[in-house]
């Protein structure tokens, strides 16, 4: 039995380790500044964690196959432990745990811990049960003033925009995603009802949306293409189909586009879902 | 007491306490920790099967949508029309199967069952500290599952939907699903707003909090027995550093319950007035749900349940998995015929990770919006308790080095948990990172993270427990046959299940979707999918032979010796079961450590704790107290 498990465990070892290192599943290639960062980052946690998984379940599974009662009279050996090996261990865990640690909080503090670079794309983006909207402030570059109480989703007015404001003429609320490609962009969550996350996987980013709360955040995209975005925080029913498209543009192509009235907006940007395929999966 | 009962032993005199007569005495509201310990158990074995079959529907719906299931067409007409889940159908299992797995399973059994019966008689008590209000905190937890099963009823079936909705307008109920949909964390406000957020948001949420509510207050009634009980009640020579890890194990686990469940308690009742009372604790102003306005409520946050919910919610993952390792770390000693490797450093370690993780509960909102500085230390602190995590698995092989392993079932499912507990563990290491979790949080890599260690790990622990004690509580040894069978299949199940969730989680797949169809992202995870499916259905008929043994061998099977094991605790000393009174009046003194195995020297390898001779008496080392970790 002692044989058996010992094999059970390495060859468990063994494909769990294949299912990270084959590469038929992982992440879609990242299409931001920080991508290449984040991937990186992963890559060393996950080598250290695969080290430390394999030791650990090699190590379990050989004194089991190695320490097995084998029926004569011996006995285990007696001990009680060894305490320069528990300050040993203790020590060396600690330092590479809490220098992962350390370095795991690099892409945060770049992305979280400062503001929008200057220059910055708005997009004020108001999740609501299933659906998303993203407002843009128009060729003003100024958005319009919103109230919750002039939401009213029979008119199609999903965000609260107050008509009677100058700075609204222009604004546009479309249910797609569009920001410039190599322009830092900064997005201002909210919710109409209840808590919803913004997640876009080749982003590598995610953040939830908090009703009451407004929540700045900011990325940069860098690479052109049409891309799903979901909902990560169960939201109700329909949670798993509350799916909007991120679309990443040329400048040029970007600012034709946020320049745009409503109407015309919305054409232009399904002329541009068509355009842009989703990428191979 | 237990002083005033050595004095007499010591005189000659055994003082008796007779057992009840009369069955409901004995049996139901028993003040016997050994009988609330069982009913403990049962509880838990009548909860899990619930449990497991709400994961098997959910399986089925995510790998095979549409399928008909003629069974629920006929019990929940509404909410699976056709015997086809809706996708509320769907969310309403995985907020029942997270709550009944993590409270009534994962918190029942492990401490409330084994704790109970064998902490008293580990440390060499007649019964616990305070017998009534052990009966009280059985009773209040099983009327705490009563009512999240009336939950289920409440939402999925029409007529008694129809009862509670006169309740008022917060209990709407029949709306098909089976329970609320919030997921087990219930997050406001979609748990705060009632009806108008969507189905299952009526009745099923509010019975949901009540029930979690009872829990709470069972839980906390047990935390304090226990704690006092095992501070007061241990007998002559049972100095702390001499305790089995077990009880260094229930101990802590109930210094973590006395001080989480009463903030769980406090949010649930603030959840409850926002939802029939028409107070604002998580609900902020200018709410729009459903086409109209959310009038009267204002200055909520919706993060303040988040904190409190996790202030309770991390500490509870390690209520669920300390007794398991406290299990695991005996029964390994025990079947390695050693010593537990550093039983100091074990003791150290349990405390460590049961207070750390009072200071980790943001690494759950590292997304949620909270401070980004705080998410900072929260990220740093999280990482800290993989070392006491890995102290403990390094002095687990440290244990079955240089052993003489005998593999009996228990012993199998002992190093599983430690396989387990590694395979689940170490990857907090890439989600306790606030950089990470920008892709991986409330994905499938978190799902396989938390059912690796908190799930099926601790339940682990518990089959370890349970084959482990079995001869003990019921006089009768189970099959080591059935056991091994129900050991291998489990083991390479869990693992068939869980191990590709991570893959599942690499391409992004976020948790609680009830279909991967919408988007093609997901689309390269149908063979995964499938695959954990069909694992999952074996592994979960697999456990019809637990069940079998279980109850085939309380009537059947051979019978237990008082030491079946050759183990050294106190247990051990008394008949199989055990009298009302454990020792039958004679309480036992104490003169060695819990784990002396092999001692050079001694006539047997194994010491009894109590064994008070002249042979083992003098030899070196023996006397426990930790040991000074150099000799040998």
């Amino acid at each position: 039995m002692g044989r058996l498990l010992g094999i059970a465990i390495w060859v468990i070892t063994i494909l769990s380790v294949w299912m990270f290192v084959s590469g038929k599943w992982w992440f879609p290639s990242s299409i931001s500044e920080h991508g290449p960062r984040y991937d990186s980052q992963f890559l060393i946690t996950i080598i250290v964690v695969g080290i430390s998984f394999t030791a650990a379940q090699i190590g379990l599974g050989w004194v089991v196959w190695k320490f097995r009662d084998s029926g004569d009279k011996a006995r285990a050996t007696y001990s009680h432990g060894n305490n320069r090996l528990e300050i040993i261990w203790t020590i060396v865990t600690a330092v590479i745990f809490i220098s992962l640690a350390v370095m795991g909080q690099r892409v945060w503090a770049s992305l979280n811990l400062t503001k929008a670079p200057a220059g910055a794309y708005q997009v004020e983006v108001v999740a609501q049960q299933f659906s998303w909207n993203f407002h843009y402030p128009g060729k003003d570059g100024v958005f319009g003033r919103t109230d919750p109480n002039l939401i009213d989703d029979s008119s199609l007015n999903f965000v609260g925009l107050d008509d009677t404001d100058p700075n609204a003429k222009d604004d546009s609320v479309v249910a797609t995603l569009a920001v410039p490609q190599n322009r830092p962009v900064e997005l201002i969550l909210r919710s109409k009802d209840v808590t919803h996350s913004f997640f876009v996987p080749q982003l590598r980013f995610k953040q939830d949306l908090v009703p009451g709360m407004n929540i700045h955040v900011h990325f940069t995209a860098t690479t052109v293409g049409k891309y799903e975005l979901a909902c990560a925080e169960l939201c109700g029913m329909n949670h798993y189909k509350m799916k909007a498209y991120m679309l990443v543009l040329p400048q040029n192509e970007f600012d034709e586009l946020v320049a745009l009235p409503q109407e015309q907006f919305q054409a232009r940007k399904d002329e541009l879902l068509n355009k842009y395929p989703l990428p191979n999966y | 007491m237990a002083e005033a009962t050595h004095a007499e032993v010591h005189h000659g005199e055994v003082h008796r306490h007779p057992a009840p007569t009369g069955f409901i005495r004995k049996y139901i509201f028993s003040l016997d920790h050994k009988v609330i310990g069982i009913q403990y158990i049962l509880l838990a074995l009548t909860a899990v099967v619930v449990g497991m079959i709400m994961s098997v529907l959910m399986r089925v719906n995510l790998s095979w949508p549409g399928t008909h299931i003629k069974i629920l067409e006929t019990l929940f007409p509404q909410g699976a029309p056709g015997g086809v889940m809706t996708p509320e159908f769907y969310l309403s299992l995985v907020t029942m199967h997270g709550t009944i797995m993590v409270f009534f399973v994962l918190t029942t059994a492990p401490q409330g069952g084994f704790g109970n019966y064998f902490l008293p008689i580990q440390i060499g008590a007649e019964d616990m500290a305070f017998p009534v209000l052990n009966m009280m905190s059985f009773w209040v937890t099983f009327v705490g599952f009563v009512v999240i099963l009336f939950a289920i009823l409440a939402e999925g079936n029409a007529t008694v939907g129809g009862w509670v909705s006169r309740l008022g307008e917060s209990f709407a109920g029949g709306s098909g699903t089976v329970g609320p949909i919030g997921g087990w964390t219930g997050y406001p406000p979609l748990s705060a707003l009632g009806k108008i957020a969507g189905p299952g948001q009526g009745a099923g949420v509010n019975l949901w909090i009540i029930s979690i509510a009872i829990f709470c207050v069972g839980s906390l009634l047990g935390a304090l027995n226990f704690i006092t009980t095992l501070l007061n009640m241990r007998t002559r020579g049972m100095s702390l550093m001499r305790m089995p890890l077990t009880c260094w194990a229930w101990f802590t686990t109930a210094i973590l319950a006395l001080l989480s469940f009463p903030v769980l308690l406090g949010g649930g009742i603030l959840l409850l007035l926002d939802r029939i009372a028409g107070t604002s604790f998580f609900i902020p102003g200018g709410l729009y749900v459903s086409g109209s306005t959310v009038p009267l409520h204002n200055g909520g946050s919706p993060l303040l349940w988040q904190h409190l919910f996790w202030f309770f919610g991390h500490p509870e993952v390690y209520i669920a998995i300390l007794p398991g390792m406290g299990a695991t770390s005996h029964i390994l000693s025990t079947f390695a015929r050693k010593p537990v490797f550093g039983y100091r450093a074990m003791v150290f370690a349990i405390f460590a990770i049961g207070m750390l993780g009072f200071f980790v509960w943001g690494h759950h909102m590292f997304m949620s919006g909270m401070s980004p500085y705080s998410a900072v230390a929260f990220s740093i602190l999280t990482l800290s308790i993989g070392v006491p995590s890995a102290i403990k698995t390094f002095n687990w092989i440290g244990t079955l080095w240089g052993a003489r392993i005998r593999f009996t079932t228990a012993m199998l499912f002992a190093i599983g948990f430690v396989s387990l507990f590694v395979a689940g563990g170490i990857t907090g290491l890439v989600l306790g990172q606030t950089s990470l979790d920008f892709f991986f949080h409330d994905t499938y890599f978190v799902t396989a993270h938390f059912h690796l260690v908190m799930g099926v790990a601790s339940i682990f622990g518990m089959f370890a427990a349970t084959y482990f004690w079995f001869p003990k509580m019921f006089g009768r040894m189970m099959s080591e046959g059935i056991g091994k069978v129900h050991f291998w299949i489990t083991f390479l199940g869990v693992y068939a299940i869980f191990v590709p969730f991570h893959a599942m989680g690499l391409l992004g797949m976020p948790r609680r979707y009830a279909q991967f169809t919408e988007y093609e992202f997901l689309k390269n995870s149908k063979g995964l999918v499938t695959f954990v499916t069909v694992a999952a259905i074996i592994t979960v008929v697999a456990q019809v032979l637990f069940y079998f043994n279980f109850f085939w061998s309380m009537f059947k099977g051979a019978p237990a010796p008082e030491n079946p094991w050759e183990a050294t605790t106190l247990e051990w000393t008394i008949p199989s079961p055990p009298p009302h009174d454990n020792f039958a009046g004679i309480i036992p003194t104490v003169y060695h450590g819990p784990y002396e195995f092999s001692v050079p020297g001694a006539p047997n390898d194994f010491i009894m704790q109590s064994d008070g001779d002249g042979v083992v008496a003098d030899l070196e080392g023996t006397s426990g107290n930790g040991g000074n970790g150099h000799r040998h």
